[in-house]
């Protein structure tokens, strides 16, 4: 089937092996953990729902759209904004059905509340996925069409003509015959009164004004000044700091803390708590909490939770996965034909290991949270997050409150790439919860960069054996792969959420769920659980399993003499969009270079491609590398995209130079190391990103094929790693199997 | 209890004399403009200017301010070179997450008062904070603008 399995996709679109999406189950069911339950998706799997649009809340003007006299106008987006532009290309949708000027929108994260479940039937919402836009688009169009009529309506019973002569230009509403003319806000009070009409008309995408358009983006002034607002900036009256430290293994609790008196006697320090897994120092400072804090001599005691054991390493669990590859597995549901036969009948059978370190998020902006309790027993929680309905529902069985009673204030995320579901002890919110609880005022904790990369829900540690069976002309007659251990689904979901028999896409992604003609394949998850508190990280587990995947087909290519791109083009030969998709970045890159070459700087180059298709789009990437100092220089990325349509070109451009550059910095330096079950990477100074003058040039080419619309945030990411991995074979012969290549020395030859 | 210059105001402070300059900012005067990334002088994300040198804050003790004039982001409107960098900021469209940009437009505005016409290398060791975001080519493009508007 051509439908993306992605796995976070799957989920939120209810596609293949989808859910049963009923209310039911979930209130308690938070205390079983399961993200799955407490987005209120029961455990059982079922068939599938309606598809991705839900246009069940989009006549329900009032709860998202307020338009004040002036005619400024302050729009609930249920999607959170972390530098994706979600904000800007959500009013952009809505500025165009409403006909409104979209620089008078000032746009919100949406409270909790069951207007704003656009997704999974209209049950659940979050941001993830590469989801928000595809997933709203026409519940959005509809919601800015019938606030449009309720205003048409309004002039005209004012103005005592037929709604039909009343015309709008943006923010303005018009009778032509009499001349008369207002300001929406002169009428949003009228507007707002009526009940909003079923039947709104859409414009038609003829007449579209902005949708297309490279809008501006609504935050840069405010982002370019310091004047944003994160998480972290946020004081309300009365407020104590926090800081924590963490056990140094996940898993140990704390016992005495043996200077607690002489912490108390500090400057400023208020009080000393132990939490779970943690102890806090409340103060009426950042620094002095945190100094406090830092100084305390903890007796780590009993264990419990998710415990990683004192021998824990990522290099033995590596080697577990290793020795787990040939064991069976599962096959994803695109397998086909009988593939292990197949490679049985070859003349020849190719076979290379593939593998990926644990990553940070490592967003800019460190975890805080802010928790208040009212004297009418509510709670107000601040706290970066994707998700305002399960955070809702974490808080408030923190705080033995009905959910009702808390309130979740989302701010703007200084970083998004999935950091911010609550992912279990990954998160600073309960922390606040409870010691807001404790101290009887308003707490806000912030975790250290230290705290945060000892304590993220990480990227997994991924392994791959892919093999390959040619025929004596060199083509593949069967690709049989098998993807080792853990997937964020399987383990924040459950066992339930993957459907029967169990493959966790985000384990497979990547290297299941390709384009090419083979005419057998078999792409197993071989299950092995590992303790890491695991995530979901920028395009997931595309974001390893791509490069697995179009490195062994470079390598395939290799084996059997034939250019990458022509093998390419050979398995894709009756797919004309992705064969388009090729064609628009060969022209962009300015020809495909098979060989290494001399540029004009005199260094010797070369280029690599790769293809991926993650999250309802379809990505085509070149990367153009020389080496220097034993390590990969990325001197230019040219990136195709097919999202099947788009809202704004600006910002899908600027999606995809930063998923090129997460993606990048993936391939060359980022890892977590485990040793004797700790985290050894805590700042930046071990956890190398990517730095501005390892930044290649970064082009982007966007194709509209008008294929159902797909992804922007990530689908930019996993197409880099291989491009730049199949570079530098073709420079230098060294064939890149692990992630980051900065492990590797290379010699330019 | 300390004194010290802050967007040409005189404030006293009374926190310890090791208190990095980041956390006077934002915690005792309220000025979160300057962020905090990694406190180890890795990120960038609380540079602000010291006597016009970019300086990492989360690395300055207050202490060591004495009498140096400190401007952050909240000023970088009333100079002329800074109120370019941030026009050619909003006109690149530069940030995504924001996170990170209070900080480049400081080591942005540093680098462009003291050197108007910087080279290559000039640019590479001066513009060395992180983005996660990746915004690197808009920045690029922004210096450029923001130089050539000068
Ligand atoms: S917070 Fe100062 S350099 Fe990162
Ligand atoms: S814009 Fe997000 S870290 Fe730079």
């Amino acid at each position: 089937m051509d439908t993306h399995m992605d796995g976070l996709a799957l989920l939120l679109q209810g596609e293949g092996a989808a859910l049963n999406l009923s209310r039911r189950g979930t209130l308690g069911a938070m205390a079983a953990g399961g993200l799955l339950l407490a987005l209120g998706i029961p455990t059982r799997p079922a068939r599938a729902q309606e598809g991705p649009a839900v246009m069940a809340h989009a006549t329900k003007v009032a709860a998202y759209l307020a338009i004040r006299p002036d005619g400024s106008i302050t729009l609930q987006n249920p999607f959170a904004e972390g530098g994706q532009g979600i904000h800007t290309a959500i009013a952009q949708i809505v500025a165009e059905e409403l006909d409104a000027d979209l620089a008078r929108f000032a746009v919100e994260v949406a409270p909790p509340g069951p207007d704003y479940l656009l997704l999974m039937g209209g049950n659940a919402r979050f941001t993830g996925g590469s989801s928000s836009v595809r997933s709203s688009y026409a519940h959005f169009r509809k919601l800015g069409a019938t606030a449009r009529a309720m205003l048409v309506q309004a002039a005209a019973t004012a103005w005592q003509v037929p709604p039909t002569q009343v015309t709008t230009e943006p923010g303005r509403l018009l009778h032509a015959a009499s001349g008369r003319s207002a300001g929406y806000g002169d009428f949003a009070a009228a507007a707002a009164a009526l009940t909003p009409p079923a039947d709104a008309v859409l414009k038609d995408r003829a007449q579209f004004r902005l949708i297309g358009k490279p809008e501006k983006r609504l935050d840069v002034q405010d982002k370019s000044t310091g004047r944003a607002q994160y998480a972290i900036d946020i004081k309300v009256e009365g407020m104590l700091h926090a800081a924590v430290v963490h056990a140094p293994r996940a898993g140990a609790e704390p016992g005495a803390v043996t200077n607690e008196a002489a912490l108390r006697a500090m400057p400023g320090v208020v009080s000393v708590h132990r939490l779970p897994g943690a102890v806090a120092v409340v103060a009426d400072s950042f620094f002095r909490a945190r100094k406090a804090v830092e100084a305390a001599e903890v007796q780590w005691t009993a264990l419990s939770g998710t415990v990683l054991p004192e021998n824990f390493s990522s290099a033995s669990l590596l080697e577990t996965f290793r020795a787990a590859a040939d064991q069976p597995g599962n096959p994803a549901r695109d397998a086909l034909g009988d593939a292990p036969a197949a490679l049985r009948a070859a003349a020849r059978v190719v076979t290379a290991d593939y593998d990926a370190p644990y990553l940070a998020h490592a967003q800019l902006e460190p975890p805080s949270s802010i928790a208040r309790f009212n004297a009418d027993g509510t709670l107000d929680v601040w706290t970066p997050n994707q998700a305002p309905e399960l955070f809702q529902g974490v808080a408030a069985r923190t705080a033995e409150i009905p959910p009702e009673r808390v309130r979740i204030h989302s701010p703007l995320l200084g970083g998004f790439f999935g950091r911010h579901f609550v992912y279990g002890p990954a998160n600073p919110m309960p922390q606040a919860v409870l010691l807001a609880k404790a101290t009887q005022r308003p707490v806000k904790v912030i975790w250290t960069r230290e705290e945060e990369f000892g304590r993220d829900a990480y990227r997994p540690l991924s392994f791959a054996r892919l093999r390959a069976g040619l025929d004596a002309q060199g083509r593949i007659t069967g690709l049989h792969a098998s993807c080792v251990g853990e997937g964020p689904i399987g383990k924040h979901f459950g066992a339930a959420a993957l459907g029967d028999p169990p493959v966790d896409g985000s384990v497979v992604e990547g290297v299941a769920f390709k384009p090419y003609a083979i005419p057998a394949r078999r792409i197993d998850h071989v299950v092995v659980p590992q303790p890491v508190n695991i995530g979901f990280w920028r395009s997931v587990g595309h974001s390893m399993n791509d490069f697995f995947y179009e490195s062994f087909l470079d390598e395939i290519a290799h084996a059997t003499s034939r250019d990458p791109l022509a093998l390419r083009r050979e398995l894709l030969a009756r797919s004309p969009r992705h064969l388009a998709l090729l064609d628009a970045v060969v022209s962009l890159s300015g020809g495909w270079r098979p060989a290494a070459f001399m540029a004009e700087d005199g260094t010797r180059r070369a280029r690599g491609v790769a293809m991926a298709s993650p999250f309802g789009s379809e990505v085509a990437t070149i990367a153009e590398v020389s080496v220097a100092d034993g390590e990969v220089r990325v001197h230019d990325v040219w990136v195709a995209i097919d999202p099947g349509s788009i809202v704004n070109p600006a910002i899908v451009e600027a999606q995809v130079r930063s998923a090129a550059a997460i993606g990048l910095s993936s391939a060359l330096y980022e890892e977590v190391v485990f040793e004797g079950g700790q985290p050894q990477q805590r700042n930046f100074d071990t956890y190398r990103i990517l730095p501005p003058d390892r930044m290649p040039r970064v082009q982007v080419r966007i194709v509209e094929s008008g294929a159902p619309m797909g992804g922007i945030g990530e689908p930019g990411t996993p197409g880099v790693p291989p491009a730049v991995a199949n570079a530098v074979f073709t420079l230098t012969g060294t064939r890149l199997r692990r992630m980051p290549f900065a492990n590797t020395r290379l010699s330019a030859s | 209890m300390f004194e010290i210059m802050v967007n040409g105001t005189a404030r006293r402070v009374d926190v310890e004399a090791d208190t990095p300059l980041l956390w006077v900012l934002r915690d005792t005067l309220g000025m979160t403009g300057t962020k905090y990334g990694c406190g180890v002088a890795q990120c960038g994300a609380c540079t602000v200017l010291i006597d016009g040198q970019a300086t990492r804050s989360c690395q300055v003790p207050v202490e060591s301010v004495g009498t140096a004039q400190v401007t952050t982001i909240e000023a970088i409107g009333a100079d002329p070179v800074g109120g370019r960098v941030v026009a050619a900021w909003v006109k690149n469209e530069v940030p995504q997450c924001g996170y990170c940009q209070s900080g480049q437009v400081m080591a942005a505005t540093a680098l462009l008062k003291a050197t108007p016409s910087p080279s290559a290398e000039d640019i590479a060791s001066a513009m060395t904070n992180l983005c996660r975001c990746g915004t690197y080519n808009a920045i690029a493009a922004a210096l450029a603008d923001a130089q050539s508007a000068g």
